[in-house]
């Protein structure tokens, strides 16, 4: 049976264009423009869900996609608001949160145990048997009871995308006020996004009526605001688009289909209106009772009769204007409910009493009663005037009062306050830039409401910079109501508070009489206000019960804190196109030919090692092994590097390392190492000073970003003559090294001499290699003769080529960083990092050597010096083991000292060369030197004793580099 | 996201940004002013200056920052350079 009205009775719907989907298996047949909430109704088929805790039959509430009543299954898409998506042809919905079906869902008995379940039964209930039986047994039935849609495992790909949108005003919200706002800001030159939740502009001028008369008056308004933004080309209209959050500085993201916008606005105009409360009374949750502007939206948009016989709650002036809209759509009213207090000489009650319908004084709703199995409303029972009534109908409309939209402004820091004589929350303390109107700033008068707008609109061009007339200020014009009812429990329950959540009033007082008299923790205890409709209609009854049981006011309580998001977001929305940063050395695709498996390091790729992953340690044993015999080249290009150039370079250099490098001669490489402000070891490197005013440094790949912008920082403190260049990916590097080195060079046309008397260790040359324009540097990475050659990186892949043509004949072949570690290791040179932490001394590493005697000041000098005054608290040490123990020691074994923890392995490995296990350590300072014991805490728990020997592992005499 | 103003290029996203700490004397050589600042850092209620770079352009400058509010009072280039 239909429940269709006639034209012009649903502006939204096509009525020459049928569409059908099936719900729940069965067939129905809606029109274009319908919702599938709208077109059920239509149908006559009211229940949509089943509540999450007790499984009672749920229908249509706000129409306006704020309740969690109207969440339905799509195929591919869970928790779908059934009061806002469109239908389509061949849509299949179904109901959620049912076992069985929707109209005889077994779990419904939870609705008669409920006294079994009460608020923090979670909390109290489900310990036994045994301490894991939550997690076992309990969690995985009640989520399969309590829960929404389900996910779809093979769902479609969809292109998500992220966008930017500036504009000097961004207005949320298209109601009469929002549209005014944007007209006016429009007006005075400003560019306007307006961002609506709904599929068109309008808000309540295209549902509501405002007077007794009719809607011309609003019909007419509307078409006057369309038509004159209509004329507007510098106002940016997003319908269907939701303004998810306030961010600091105006800035938002609106979310609209598969796109997030980021929008930047000058000024934000909050337009966002008001959410409608559904009064709490027993029953109050039964398909056919709906907030009045529920029962508007059903009539106007898509010309539905939400019922045939209903009964009108009018808590304040709105009640009487829904109830004439009920009577012009062949409604027949049975009452109009009007509480103490109510005025009764207003336009629409004479208008309402001039229909004939009863207007019963002093009313109050007891409960509703359900027909079977509580899947409609039957009749109400109400009291009035010292008398209790029962009414049959099929509809409840209740007008009960209104939150503003408050969660935007809340976002931003606004502060909330309650007027306990409307009984309404009102917003103060704006920030700059952001301006309120309409219903959101309590004006419910139509022309208040469209004045506010005009304001805000002006103000906020105003505050763009653009010139204004300024409007009057336009006094809050609150609707009238009575005092508030009393929010008592019903002794019988069902009084729902919170319907996403299945709280009713005696939950929020149980929650406070078990210990619960703050708001944050009854929210947390109770979960009210934790659902998909996030306490838009919970937060005001619970603020209400809160401080009628704590003797406060509702002003003193408030509301949970508001956090975005405002709603729920898809995954993909935020996730997006992601894009990755990654860089790659010019040698990258050479790598790649011959086998590298690559490894991040920060943002880079670097080879780990060459071949099989098969053969992962052979490998790595076989790189260590080539540059000990013969000779071998890493990729070194993602090292830091700087340039330091000016008069005072060598000064400057001076002061940020803790060597001597003010009279380090031209041409000559020296070590640096780098200390904080705290005296910590945070980077070393070499510098080769190329001339009296330039040197370049290297730095460690993932510091070098901190080590730039310190001395950048210090720099615009010092004020010296310097210019500090990051030089790193302008340059390519290449580290041969291994006894043959120098053969391998020998065979390659170049202008430098190479020789062992021409080019001596920690010496650098700048000059050409096969052509390529090279810095030079003779430095130990490795412990062997070691030439590092740093060319422009467009010469990189050249140069690397020419290098492995020459050193062919001589079994060339590159290395990786993983060999690198071991050759290192195996020279006990520290890797900042690894065998560093935060609070790494010189000291403690035994680095004494590198700091400059002579120098009054380096950064960190004195933090350092004062806290090895303090006395050694561990020192970095060499140990060796017998055997491979990677099964119970590896990096980050702590080190014991008499039983405690004193420190960690920072660095182990099997040498190749050594045929021994050797790592690095931090130890109590007696057990660090040479011939003592450390013990280490193996993974499993047992004590390893070790060894300590010298770090210098091998080749301590360091002659190999020197031939 | 909030908007910090660079000296040299206007207001953009303080994602573009790095700070680096509060601004103090750099008088190392008075050793206990020194480990004061960095053992007992200061963490005043009101308007702090600090250090900040704007990455991009490798701006170094200081804004002036009131630590209750997260207001950006002012920012400005550090005084004293070369092309004062």
């Amino acid at each position: 049976m239909t429940m269709r009205l006639d034209a012009p009775w649903g502006t939204r719907i096509d009525r020459d264009r049928p569409v059908s989907f099936s719900f729940e298996g069965r067939l129905y047949t809606g029109f274009a423009g319908d919702c599938i909430a709208s077109a059920l109704a239509a149908n006559d088929q009211w229940l949509l869900s089943r509540s999450f805790k007790y499984h009672r039959p749920r229908g249509v509430l706000t129409m306006a996609g704020q309740d969690a009543n109207t969440l339905v299954q799509l195929e591919e898409e869970p928790n779908v608001c059934a009061d806002l998506r469109p239908i389509e042809q061949g849509m299949a919905v179904t109901a959620q949160n049912v076992t069985g079906s929707l109209d005889r869902d077994r779990f419904a008995l939870l609705d008669r145990l409920g006294r079994f379940l009460p608020v923090g039964f979670y909390y109290r209930s489900f310990f036994s048997p045994g301490h894991r039986s939550w997690l076992k047994l309990w969690e995985p039935i009640i989520r399969k009871a309590a829960g929404l849609g389900t996910i779809s495992l093979e769902p479609r790909p969809v292109a998500y995308r992220k966008a930017y949108l500036h504009c000097d005003v961004l207005v949320v919200g298209a109601g009469a006020a929002g549209l005014s706002a944007a007209l006016m800001a429009s007006e005075a030159g400003a560019s306007v996004v307006i961002v609506e939740q709904g599929k068109e502009t309008g808000g309540a001028l295209t549902y509501a009526r405002f007077d007794a008369e009719g809607t011309s008056r609003a019909d007419r308004q509307l078409d006057t605001l369309r038509d004159d933004l209509d004329q507007r080309d510098t106002v940016h209209v997003m319908t269907g688009a939701t303004c998810n959050g306030w961010f600091a500085d105006n800035w938002l993201p609106v979310i609209k289909d598969e796109t997030l916008y980021r929008v930047r606005a000058r000024e934000v105009v909050i337009a966002t209106g008001s959410h409608e409360q559904p009064l709490v009374f027993r029953n109050n949750d039964l398909p056919g009772i709906m907030v009045s502007s529920a029962a508007q939206r059903l009539m106007r948009h898509y010309g539905v009769r939400p019922g045939r016989r209903a009964v009108v709650y009018a808590g304040h002036g709105d009640g009487a204007l829904a109830a004439l809209d009920l009577i012009d759509a062949g409604v027949a009213v049975e009452a109009i409910l009007a509480p103490a207090g109510h005025p009764m000489d207003t336009p629409p009650i004479d208008a309402v009493a001039a229909r004939g319908v009863r207007i019963l004084t002093d009313a109050t709703v007891i409960e509703a009663t359900g027909g079977a199995g509580n899947r409609h409303i039957r009749s109400v029972r109400v009291s009035h005037a010292g008398s209790e009534a029962m009414l049959p109908c099929d509809l409840l409309v209740t007008a009960a009062g209104y939150t503003p939209g408050y969660q935007l402004p809340l976002h931003a820091g606004v502060r909330l306050t309650h007027d306990e004589r409307t009984q309404s929350f009102a917003l103060t303390e704006l920030p700059a830039h952001m301006h309120l109107a309409g219903a959101v700033g309590g004006h419910f008068d139509l022309d208040a409401v469209m004045a506010s707008g005009r304001l805000a609109g002006a103000r906020a061009a105003k505050g763009a910079g653009y010139a204004v007339d300024m409007p009057e200020e336009v006094p809050a014009t609150p609707f009238e109501a009575g005092p508030p009812t009393p929010l008592e429990p019903h002794p019988k329950g069902r009084d729902f508070v919170d319907f996403d959540e299945d709280l009713q009033v005696k939950d929020i007082r149980n929650a406070i009489a078990d210990g619960y008299r703050e708001l944050e923790l009854v929210k947390r205890y109770s979960t009210v206000g934790m659902g998909p409709s996030q306490g838009r209609h919970s937060a005001l009854p619970t603020a209400r019960i809160v401080a009628g049981q704590t003797g406060r006011t509702v002003a003193e309580i408030g509301i949970t804190t508001a956090r975005p998001p405002f709603g729920p977001e898809r995954l993909g929305v935020l996730a997006g196109p992601a894009h990755t940063h990654h860089r790659y050395s010019p040698m990258h695709h050479q790598h790649r030919q011959v086998g590298a498996q690559m490894m991040p390091a920060g943002a880079w790729w670097r080879p780990a090692y060459y071949g099989d992953t098969a053969r992962r340690d052979d490998a790595i044993a076989a790189e260590v092994d080539m540059v000990r015999q013969s000779v071998g080249m890493l990729d070194v290009s993602t090292l830091g590097k700087l340039l330091i150039r000016g008069t005072d370079a060598a000064a400057f250099v001076d002061r940020i390392y803790t060597m001597a490098h003010a009279k380090q001669p031209v041409g000559r490489v020296r070590y640096c190492l780098m200390l904080n402000e705290m005296g910590s070891v945070v980077d070393d490197g070499v510098a080769f000073k190329f001339s009296d005013d330039e040197f370049y440094v290297t730095a460690t790949t993932a510091a070098v970003g901190r080590v730039f912008s310190e001395m950048v920082l210090l720099n615009a403190q010092w004020r010296m003559e310097v210019d500090i260049q990051n030089v790193t990916g302008a340059f390519a590097a290449v580290n041969l090294t291994g006894p043959k080195a120098r053969a391998v060079l020998d065979g390659m046309a170049s202008n430098i001499d190479f020789g062992r008397d021409g080019f001596g260790f920690l010496e650098g040359r700048t000059g050409h290699v096969a052509g390529c324009p090279v810095h030079a540097m003779r430095i130990g990475f490795t412990g062997e003769l070691s030439f590092e050659l740093h060319t422009p990186q467009s010469y990189g892949a050249a140069l690397w080529s020419a290098l492995e043509k020459a050193g062919k004949a001589l079994r060339l072949h590159p290395y990786g960083v993983e060999a690198s570690r071991i050759l290192r290791l195996e020279k006990g040179h520290i890797i900042i990092g690894q065998d560093t932490d935060a609070l790494t001394t010189p000291h403690e590493l035994g680095m004494e050597w590198a700091l400059s005697k002579k120098k009054r000041y380096h950064l960190g000098r004195t933090s350092t010096m004062r806290r090895k005054e303090l006395g050694l608290k561990r020192k970095l040490c060499g140990f060796q083991l017998p055997a491979d123990p990677s099964a119970e020691i590896g990096e980050s074994s702590l080190v014991l000292h008499a039983g405690e923890p004193v420190g960690f392995v920072t660095s182990i490995a099997v040498s190749p060369t050594l045929n021994k296990t050797i790592g690095l350590a931090y130890a109590h300072p007696d057990d660090s030197t040479p011939g003592s014991q450390i013990r280490l805490r193996g993974r499993c728990g047992t004590d390893i004793d070790a060894p300590v020997v010298s770090p210098h592992f091998f080749d301590p005499e360091n002659t190999r580099q020197d031939i | 996201m909030k908007l910090l103003t660079c000296p040299i290029n206007g207001a953009r996203n303080i994602t573009e940004f790095e700070y680096l700490g509060p601004v103090r004397n750099t008088d190392d050589g008075d050793q206990e002013r020194l480990i004061a600042h960095l053992f007992f850092a200061p963490n005043p209620l009101g308007v702090m200056p600090e250090w900040w770079r704007h990455t991009p352009s490798n701006t170094v400058f200081v804004a002036e920052r009131h630590t209750q509010t997260d207001a950006i009072i002012k920012t400005y280039l550090p005084p004293g350079g070369g092309d004062d």
